[in-house]
């Protein structure tokens, strides 16, 4: 019982210890080193045949028929070539990482055709590319969010739109509308609509609902005694609009504003598959049709990380905003 | 132009009905409620057909209602060979999978804080990821059958699945789990009896927000590459030879089906969770 009275404690408690993200993320990279050599073994065996070492089994088709682990066990001594494949199954994380910094920012400063050398972004880096993504997901973006606003504000001052329309558009959630994406592109493309159109439209779509379901919530925030206070004072609708109901919406926007342009850039990744023409999504295609697997994982970082960055950057919009407001302290 | 002309004064006439239902008198009643939003849908069908029949828009670019419904009828055995492809087995294979593993990672979080620590900010930040960008990858890993659709669903539902399921774990006041404590309640007894049925509010909010998820990864995942059945492999196929009809079809079983889905998983939430605040109101 000494010990909770223990004048050591409290230090032994603040002794330094591993951040828990910090040691989770360790563990992710560890496990996928270690994948690495069970999902690249078949590759890694053949080229060890050919350097004129002896594998077991001997042949091919035997190794094909055989469970991955098996293979490691059996050829332990010749799984050095595992983590640096030209075209691994699965590439290791420092591959990815080299992959992602030659499709960047080497790529831009020491390639031909790269901003330095040729003034403009090359079409082979990443940058070039994650551009074209994140500018048909703005554009889409502010599409949705605008429509979803208007959507919102009619829907709560007109009855008859809240009681025809908030049902469909709840239902409408339950839609897997990525299906609609392709035919969006083709369709649009058929009467001479393309490029960053089409994208923004899917993007929009995404984004739409999200908006309209949380900012008809945040619209009807306001408590009866707020109202009250408004009618008191003899304003009008359009008074209490902008004076107490948009005000009063902002957290809720926010909210689904962080889902909005997550899905905004879910949909312009997936409205680029169809058209070979550029983007994040086209790139991962591509990569996947000439087995380019370090292409596509870069290409899946570089969605990950722009994805990362837009919620990052909403979230702080948020808190700037609302602290203006004097919502937050 | 008599169509479109047609079209309006239809439209009109709805949207009068619906504000003679909306009236403030009648607007509480049930058939109202359910008949106001029919209308406008019936409505929107309606100027569908007659728009596009009156400005004889081309198949190419919109088929009217009556067209898709047709395709529709008539592809029924090889609509039904998609929906079982792409959805009893990815989708649902996948659903699964992926609740299932996500449930136990909870278990687990659940007993250790440190995991909790460094899982929960990871989940988070994962379940913003644009997850769909796996799907080329696991298409290779897995080969073109329902398998890399399922894995696919697998990571898409997991983390949304894992956050809100830790979420509904922590949801007991520490007066309840003294409770159980003075009962001598073991921590599956604890977990049975109060921490679960406690955080079945989340685990349904997870469950439903994932059926729409598990739809969109095993649709998608099909545009990557998919044996010749699916609804993804039907609508890619199917605009590349421009047969709007059958693309069309194929959304209608997906939209079905999500909803479909999304009201079992709140039927089931209403008849386990009937103590709710949510679900008394």
């Amino acid at each position: 019982m000494s010990a909770a009275a223990d004048p050591a404690a409290p230090v032994a408690a603040r002794r330094w210890r591993l951040p828990p993200v910090l040691a989770m993320i360790l563990l992710v990279l560890g496990i996928w080193y270690l994948a690495v050599i069970p999902m690249n073994v078949q590759d890694v065996l053949t080229r060890a045949e050919r350097a004129g070492a002896s594998v077991s089994p001997e042949s091919a088709v035997a190794r094909r028929d055989m469970g991955s682990w098996s293979l490691v066990a059996r050829n332990s001594a010749l799984l050095g070539e595992s983590w640096s494949l030209d075209r691994p199954r699965l590439p290791a994380p420092h591959q990815v990482a080299a992959e992602l910094y030659r499709s960047t920012f080497d790529e831009e400063i020491n390639g031909r055709r790269g901003i330095v050398k040729s003034g403009s972004l090359s079409n082979r880096s990443l940058i070039y590319h994650g551009g074209i993504t994140l500018s048909a997901t703005f554009l889409g973006f502010v599409i949705g969010t605008v429509m979803g606003i208007t959507l919102a504000v009619g829907i709560v001052h007109s009855r008859v739109m809240d009681m025809s329309i908030m049902p469909w558009a709840i239902v409408s959630q339950t839609i897997p509308i990525v299906a609609l994406a392709p035919m969006i592109i083709v369709v649009l493309y058929s009467i001479g609509i393309q490029g960053l159109i089409p994208k923004a439209v899917i993007s929009a779509y995404l984004s739409f609902f999200p908006v309209v379901v949380g900012m008809v919530k945040g619209l009807r925030s306001p408590d009866a005694m707020q109202l009250d206070l408004m009618r008191t004072y003899n304003a009008g609708a359009f008074t209490v609009l902008t004076k107490l109901r948009l005000p009063a919406s902002v957290p809720y926007l926010f909210a689904s504003l962080k889902i909005a342009i997550a899905a905004s850039l879910v949909g312009a990744i997936v409205g680029e598959l169809p058209v070979q023409k550029g983007g994040l999504g086209a790139r991962m295609l591509a990569g996947s049709y000439y087995g380019q697997t370090s292409q596509v994982w870069a290409a899946l970082l570089m969605a990950a990380g722009l994805a990362a960055l837009l919620v990052w950057l909403t979230g702080w919009l948020e808190r700037r905003t609302l602290r203006a407001m004097g919502g937050l302290p | 132009m008599n169509l479109v002309l047609l079209a309006l004064l239809i439209w009109g006439a709805g949207f009068a009905f619906n504000l003679w239902l909306a009236r403030p008198a009648r607007a509480q009643s049930r058939a109202a409620r359910l008949a106001v939003p029919l209308i406008f849908g019936a409505t929107v069908l309606v100027m569908w057909e007659l728009i596009v029949r009156g400005l004889e828009v081309p198949q190419v670019i919109l088929p009217p209602p009556s067209e898709i419904a047709a395709t529709f009828a008539s592809n029924i055995s090889m609509l039904w060979g998609d929906f079982v492809q792409t959805i009893l087995k990815g989708a649902l294979g996948g659903y699964v999978i992926g609740c299932s593993a996500a449930f136990l990672t909870a278990l687990l979080v659940d007993r250790y804080t440190y995991l909790r620590q460094g899982l929960l900010p990871l989940g988070n930040f994962m379940a913003a990821l644009p997850i769909v960008g796996t799907a080329p990858i696991l298409v290779m890993w897995f080969g073109f059958g329902w398998q890399s659709k399922a894995a696919v669903v697998v990571l898409m539902v997991y983390f949304p699945m894992l956050v809100n399921i830790v979420a509904g774990l922590s949801e007991t006041s520490a007066m309840q789990r003294d409770l159980m404590r003075t009962y001598a309640a073991s921590w599956g007894k604890t977990l049975l009896k109060l921490r679960l049925p406690a955080a079945l509010p989340f685990i349904f909010n997870g469950l439903k927000v994932s059926t729409t998820l598990a739809l969109i990864g095993a649709i998608v995942a099909e545009f990557f590459g998919s044996p010749t059945q699916g609804l993804g492999f039907r609508i890619s196929t199917s605009i590349g030879q421009l047969d709007l009809g059958l693309v069309w079809s194929a959304i209608l079983v997906a939209a079905i089906t999500g909803t479909l889905a999304y009201g079992l998983a709140a039927l089931i939430e209403k008849w386990l969770t009937f103590w709710h605040p949510s679900q008394r109101g």
